[in-house]
């Protein structure tokens, strides 16, 4: 495993279900995490609806994206952000969603991603 | 500079795979390094050998294949996407007892790990996404 550090940001802009991203950016977000980098996560546009608790996608045959969302937790990945707009466009507030994620606006945002190395979005 | 790229896009359904070829070719030429091209999601697509677009197309697997062998370079296909999504090397094909395999000569597959370690090897990584 590299000696080299190198700051990973993951953004994440799609709805849990109805596209892949969201599975795939969590898988990458875990493997960052195994690789012992700096990871911080972003939710933007409807990416906010990942954060939602009580999923229930058992009706549409899908894998409940919650269970993997509650792993961030046990490996330490606490760097969670989540856009301050995007929340409110969807009636939702900080306290509204299942896990703690710090809320930013636009100018932050845009110093969140230009402070980190790597920058991936699903 | 260190570049690698990340392709989610299907090749044919997005545009994103020709752009990423583009660009790799345009790094290549100026010179940089690519470390590595890891293909993600529908992005797997791109590692078949069974495409067969019309001969007025562009043939996507083809073009990464020949870019591939004139500049070395390390195209990684994510297994977990890939064997879901029917694109498999023999071994996959042995392990998931399967008839035939379908993986293109110049692609590995491998782990997201791969992708991690391009991110901290490389200076930049450009994601093409649908």
């Amino acid at each position: 495993m590299s000696e080299q550090k190198k700051s990973f940001l993951i953004i994440n802009r799609c709805a849990p279900y109805g596209s892949s991203n969201a599975r795939d950016a969590l898988d990458v977000a875990l493997t960052v995490s195994v690789f012992e980098q700096p990871l911080s996560l972003l939710f933007l546009d409807d990416g906010v609806l990942q954060l939602l608790p009580n999923h229930n996608p058992a009706d549409i045959a899908q894998k409940n994206l919650s269970a993997n969302l509650a792993m961030l937790e046990m490996y330490d990945i606490d760097q969670i952000f989540v856009c301050e707009k995007a929340l409110q466009q969807r009636g939702l507030t900080s306290e509204s969603l299942g896990l703690k994620a710090r809320t930013l606006n636009a100018t932050e945002i845009a110093d969140l991603i230009k402070k980190h190395d790597q920058v991936l979005s699903f | 500079m260190i570049f690698s790229l990340v392709i989610t896009g299907a090749p044919y359904s997005t545009q994103c795979a020709d752009t990423a070829l583009r660009f790799a070719r345009s790094v290549l030429q100026q010179g940089h390094t690519l470390h590595r091209v890891f293909f993600y999601a529908d992005g797997v697509h791109s590692g078949s050998a069974l495409a067969s677009p019309p001969q007025d197309e562009f043939n996507i697997p083809q073009a990464w294949a020949e870019l591939a062998s004139e500049y070395q370079l390390d195209l990684v296909v994510c297994i977990a996407a890939a064997v879901r999504r029917g694109v498999l090397d023999s071994n996959e094909a042995r392990r998931y007892e399967k008839d035939g395999h379908n993986l293109a000569g110049d692609f590995t597959l491998s782990g997201l790990g791969q992708l991690v370690e391009a991110g901290i090897v490389s200076d930049r990584v450009v994601t093409f996404g649908a």
